[in-house]
């Protein structure tokens, strides 16, 4: 029994490493969902900053360049999908469409001519990466406190700053839109973006900064994925994390904490379906771990039907914003 | 005008030397030196041509549409026979195959086509998978081993199957925890997914884990690597990923599939039909460099070598999971 409840406490420590890119996918949705702009592009701004990421971290040696580079890049393909949809009044589900296949296609083209390894990057050393982080006094902790000190060790110990930052990531945006001037703003935006007009502050520029935040995340979920959990770039490697992020924002009901226990949710599943996978679990049999990874999908569709109370997106999404003279 | 020029000085010369072989290949995406699939196609078109002082004309794949339009491009420069690479040109090579009946092709990966102008190439894993099996046995201190495939399909649990097998014909109670990636073509490239997989098992007490998985294989063997224990590479030798942490590679030898395509095609001796290369035929086998010298000790090297033995001479017959869909293991 014991070992069960080790095992459990592995698989939680699990749920954080693959909910991180989720979460901080799901906070860069919230802050442009919420000013008004729909963002399929999460998974291909993360997939653009991957690359960039190993890209550079590879050339510099520094993962902290590698960082920068990518979020930069990541910021400029938000830009990008700002210039159609904010400025032209594009279709905001298009132009985010075009994102995510212009990122799946340039990764590998740039890849291949820079490195010529069929578009994975070089391996990276380890100092090219952002290792993990072992916690002070693990091991007095484990030894001499009872049972927090077990769970300090396995499951708060040892993760690279990424993690700790996604999870800041959440706290900071609840702050941000809840708490400040900008953050009403941002919420009026994409909920009736005449009213922020009529009161003098630009929708275009209100929206402009929402998405050059959404970038900076989606920057850090890439950097995440090639230089801190992964070791270099590999295509597509994002492997459709952007849409379950999407789908964790949804069941948030676009709000930041329960966006972020979603996001854990979703992670725990995989983690639980990669343990189960071919055990005879005891009176139940063998749990179909095809069912595990379709859950959050399953969820979120049962969700969106209505089943677990309402959702009310904001209601100015989607919608370019038409000035009335 | 001056394309027609072209066009007219190609047919010339392709009448001039028509008795002449026009080799050509089609690496696919990835390019010629990805360090991998291609690349080994790529050395087995070396040696043919420095044997022989024959030049192939290439051509590198960088999207899917390329493929068949490539294929007839070298029909029409005069190749008399085609080398496709990987079971994604496979409809490709089917079709031109069939307009051009004069021209030879042959397909490494493929086996499932029928064409009488088609060689396919088909190798077997499982062979390679027990020698490897066999390896991560005998270099296991926990007596526990690992596997990641990629996507679930047959083909995969052939790997699966073959390494079982190896493993437990070395300790007959090891215990081997398999898990698949996923049911889509994502699988083959989630390498933080592999990453997590291997960190499961190695949480589970797994010290040697085994991926047949591509792209997120890289993952795999990086999870291995930064916890200190042991990965074994696939298809190419991948011992240099993580040079110490990688026990092994099981190689896929394409370049001896390649090398033989043009070497029967220049003596008149191209055949149709499938060909399998097993371990007899030198088209499987596990990687020995100077990246994992010191992890093979001389323990494991017999234990290889004796199963390499049986399996040459017959007493072991490694099970083809394809053969019955089932792993008797």
């Amino acid at each position: 029994m014991t070992d069960f409840w080790f095992q459990f406490l592995l698989a939680l420590d699990s749920t954080l490493r693959v909910a991180t890119p989720l979460i901080f996918c799901a906070m860069a949705g919230i802050f442009s969902e919420r000013s008004g702009i729909i963002d399929i592009s999460l998974e291909g701004k993360m997939l653009m900053a991957a690359f960039v990421a190993a890209a550079t971290a590879y050339a510099t040696g520094s993962p902290w360049i590698g960082a920068i580079a990518a979020i930069i890049v990541s910021i400029l393909a938000s830009l990008i999908h700002g210039f159609a949809c904010i400025i032209h009044r594009g279709n905001q589900v298009i132009s985010g469409l075009a994102i995510n296949i212009l990122a799946s296609g340039l990764t590998v083209i740039i890849g291949i001519a820079l490195f010529r390894q069929g578009g994975q990057t070089p391996t990276l050393p380890r100092t090219s990466r952002f290792n993990s982080l072992e916690l002070p006094f693990v091991d007095f902790m484990e030894q001499n406190v009872p049972i927090f000190g077990i769970i300090y060790k396995e499951l708060l110990s040892d993760h690279n700053i990424l993690v700790w930052a996604a999870l800041a990531s959440v706290g900071v945006t609840f702050y941000i839109l809840f708490k400040t001037t900008f953050g009403l703003r941002l919420r009026a935006v994409g909920e009736k973006p005449e009213a922020i007009d009529s009161a003098g502050i630009s929708v275009t520029r209100m929206r402009f900064q929402a998405i050059i935040i959404a970038g900076i995340l989606c920057g850090l979920a890439g950097v995440y994925l090639s230089t801190a959990t992964g070791a270099g770039f590999v295509k597509e490697m994002t492997a459709g994390k952007g849409y379950i992020a999407l789908a964790a924002m949804i069941f948030g009901k676009w709000r930041p904490v329960p966006a972020l226990f979603a996001c854990l949710l979703f992670g725990f599943l995989e983690a639980v379906a990669a343990r189960v996978q071919g055990v005879e679990i005891m009176l139940i049999g063998e749990i179909s771990s095809d069912l595990l990874i379709a859950l959050p999908y399953l969820l979120t569709v049962i969700l969106l039907a209505g089943f677990i109370g309402g959702v009310t997106p904001p209601r100015a999404i989607g919608q370019p914003y038409i000035k009335e003279r | 005008m001056v394309s027609c020029l072209a066009m007219f000085s190609v047919v010339t010369t392709g009448f001039a030397g028509s008795h002449a072989m026009k080799p050509a290949v089609i690496y696919d995406m990835g390019g010629k030196f990805d360090k991998s699939f291609n690349e080994g196609v790529w050395n087995g078109v070396k040696k043919f041509t420095e044997e022989t002082g024959i030049e192939v004309m290439e051509f590198e794949v960088t999207n899917e549409t390329q493929r068949e339009q490539a294929m007839r491009r070298m029909v029409e420069r005069g190749a008399t026979i085609v080398l496709g690479v990987g079971f994604a040109q496979a409809d490709a090579i089917a079709a031109v195959a069939a307009d051009n009946p004069d021209v030879q092709f042959s397909i490494i990966d493929v086996s499932w086509l029928d064409s009488p102008n088609l060689r396919q190439y088909a190798f077997k894993e499982h062979e390679g998978s027990y020698l490897v099996g066999v390896a991560a046995a005998k270099a296991s201190q926990t007596n526990k081993v690992g596997f990641v495939g990629g996507m679930d399909i047959p083909l995969i649990s052939r790997f699966a199957c073959g390494y079982v097998g190896g493993v437990k014909s070395v300790s007959a109670n090891a215990e081997i925890y398999q898990n698949m990636t996923g049911s889509t073509p994502s699988a083959w490239n989630d390498p933080a997914k592999g990453a997590e997989l291997t960190r499961s098992q190695i949480d589970r007490g797994a010290d040697v884990v085994y991926h047949a998985a591509g792209g997120t294989g890289v993952g795999v063997i990086q999870a291995a690597a930064d916890a200190g224990k042991l990965a074994i590479g696939v298809d190419s030798n991948q011992n240099g990923l993580a040079p110490g942490s990688v026990l092994t590679s099981m190689l896929k030898r394409v370049d001896v599939a390649a090398y033989n395509t043009f070497m029967d095609a220049s003596k008149g001796q191209f055949t149709s039909g499938v060909q399998v290369l097993g371990l007899a035929e030198g088209g499987v086998d596990w990687a020995l460099d100077e990246n994992n010298e010191n992890l093979i000790t001389d323990d494991i090297k017999k234990a290889v070598a004796s199963a390499r033995e049986a399996i040459l001479s017959g007493d072991v017959a490694v099970h083809d999971y394809l053969a019955d869909n089932n792993c008797p293991y």
